[in-house]
């Protein structure tokens, strides 16, 4: 793709899209910055825990719940080690989001969105309310007392705004497809995302030494 | 996860003065990214594993139409009065179900009705259907719908109608306690739903009549939701409505917590008493995540934080190392 008259390392503009890219993720979080191996003082907090607990917890609720897809979706009702990785699942998801819902509140009242970090808040939220969907999706597909409950009630509250017209929370086999397809990679993407501006802005200075006041 | 080896930033900050500092302009200190990492996932992974060893997880049977015939045998022949009389839930419901109603409005919005009719259903169907399919050997039921085929929509209203008042007021909605009256065949019809019910065939019929596989129970979750049964069984589980619903999960496990300001609207008026209760919820939601969408910009909210300033025990450290005057 590279033209052979330019020599290695010379710059030639962005006359290559791979070029663009390298210079444009370069520009985004600079070498060093994605992984430094210091943090300004301020960054001392055992609030600082829960974004990573956070992503941990989602790599565990990722984890077992593929684990839970080997055995496909009634497994877990007639097998005993089923049982109890739908029970891993379970209560990593219950960790991810005592977590997570911690994590919020955290960067709420230290008012994290200062110094252009909106983007970071606002991508925070987008990944709650994805989460929210997916565990959602995932009582509905259990097949059992409780996802018939559920899926019944639920009903009302998404067919009276239209919702339900699209996504039919009476249907395990679509809700089963946005829980394990659809609405993870959502939340996989935006996480990345999330965290890749968290890299590029730096951890948010301290409510009045930031010299906004 | 740090020790704490403060360094002044090596590189001399060039930003104009106007511009507020930010984290590159700060001193730093050790701190080992994916050593937190690392830990918080061994320490995720384990109480994982303990939790789910310690408590496992619900798994309450799903309610079958032979157990729900077995457990309520009046419910179901009351139910299947009420769709062929078309008084049931799913036969007043409105889209995207049928045309029955309109729906509800947001704002007088109705985007109920613009969903459409995506999921058609025709209630009484749901009771004709299998009857039908299954009668073969039964010669009274063969009668019943032959008779049931025969008539006008005005009279088989009226005869599934009158049934369905006589079976509400009869002692304990008791089929065979029902006060004499111009049934029709209606009575014929739903005790051999029950029949049906009772052989376990239902779901299959709802679901896979036409299609092999027969993935998508929506006719059939609807029908039991057309019932008493499944709502007494929540209830008796506290998982009703009006009981913080489903947010909570069957047994005393900690289920959707998540979801307690959806729930929690539903709890108190003007929408625990509304019709239109459920679009006003969600339109709520819709606001107040927008709201939490767009807090950074929003006058006064956006200042709590400075307002009550928990951040001062979050930033301790710092406070106290670096007082006001101290701060480069
Ligand atoms: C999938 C869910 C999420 C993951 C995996 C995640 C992960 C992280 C991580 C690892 C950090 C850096 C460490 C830290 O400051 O704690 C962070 C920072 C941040 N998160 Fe999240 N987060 C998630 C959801 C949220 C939510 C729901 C919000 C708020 C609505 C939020 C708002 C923020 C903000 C504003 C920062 C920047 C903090 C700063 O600059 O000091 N995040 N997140």
């Amino acid at each position: 793709m590279s033209r052979a008259t330019v020599a290695p390392g010379t710059s030639a503009g962005h006359d290559t899209w791979t070029r663009a890219l390298r210079e444009r993720i370069e520009r985004t979080v600079p070498p060093g910055q994605a992984l430094p191996d210091r943090q300004p003082v301020y960054v001392a907090s055992w609030i600082y825990v829960f974004g990573v607990a956070t992503l941990a917890a989602l790599f565990v609720v990722v984890v077992t719940g593929g684990l839970l897809a080997l055995g496909g979706f009634e497994w877990w009702h007639v097998s005993s080690l089923g049982r109890f990785v739908n029970s891993l699942h379970l209560w990593s998801v219950e960790i991810f989001f005592a977590a997570m819902v911690i994590h919020l509140w955290g960067k709420f009242w230290m008012a994290a969105w200062r110094g252009g970090r909106a983007l970071t808040w606002m991508t925070g939220v987008v990944a709650f309310l994805a989460s929210i969907g997916t565990a959602f999706t995932g009582y509905l597909t259990q097949t059992n007392f409780d996802s018939q409950w559920i899926s019944t009630q639920a009903k009302d509250g998404l067919n009276a705004v239209g919702i339900g017209a699209w996504f039919n929370v009476l249907n395990p086999g679509q809700m089963l497809l946005w829980h394990v397809v659809l609405l993870p990679f959502a939340v996989g993407l935006i996480a990345v995302l999330h965290i890749v501006l968290v890299r590029r802005h730096g951890v948010v200075p301290p409510i009045e030494a930031d010299g906004e006041d | 996860m740090a020790t704490a080896t403060p360094t002044r930033p090596t590189r001399s900050s060039r930003r104009s003065p106007a511009r507020p500092r930010d984290a590159h302009s700060f001193p730093t200190r050790r701190y080992d990214l994916v050593k937190e990492f690392v830990i918080a996932l061994v320490v995720v992974g384990l109480l994982t594993v303990g939790l789910a060893a310690a408590f496992s997880s619900p798994d309450e049977k799903p309610i079958t139409f032979a157990s729900w015939a077995q457990a309520a045998p009046e419910d179901v022949v009351a139910t299947a009065a009420a769709e062929l009389a078309g008084t049931s839930a799913s036969a007043t419901y409105g889209p995207p179900y049928n045309s029955a109603a309109e729906g509800q409005k947001l704002l007088g919005v109705p985007l109920q009705k613009w969903g459409g009719v995506r999921h058609p259903v025709n209630s009484a169907d749901l009771v004709l259907g299998p009857l039908t399919a299954s009668s073969s050997g039964d010669l009274r039921v063969k009668a019943a719908l032959a008779r049931w085929n025969g008539a006008s929509d005005a009279r088989r209203t009226a005869w599934a109608g009158a049934y369905a008042d006589a079976l509400a007021k009869a002692p304990n909605g008791d089929p065979a306690k029902v006060a004499p009256g111009d049934y029709g065949p209606v009575p014929t019809l739903t005790n051999g739903f029950l029949d049906v019910a009772r052989t376990g065939g239902l779901e299959g019929q709802l679901t896979s009549s036409g299609t092999f596989y027969g993935g998508d129970p929506t006719r059939a979750l609807l029908l039991l939701s057309d019932g008493a049964y499944i709502e007494d069984t929540a209830r008796a589980q506290h998982l009703g409505g009006d009981q913080w619903g489903m947010m909570n999960e069957t047994g005393a496990y900690p289920g959707q917590p998540w979801m307690w300001l959806y729930t929690f609207w539903y709890q108190v008026p003007p929408f625990s008493t509304s019709d239109n209760a459920d679009a006003q919820v969600w339109g709520m939601m819709m606001l107040l995540t927008l709201g939490l969408v767009l807090l950074p910009f929003i006058p006064g909210l956006r200042s709590i934080p400075r307002w009550i300033p928990v951040h001062r025990l979050v930033w301790r450290q710092y406070y106290r190392d670096y007082p006001p005057g101290e701060r480069h």
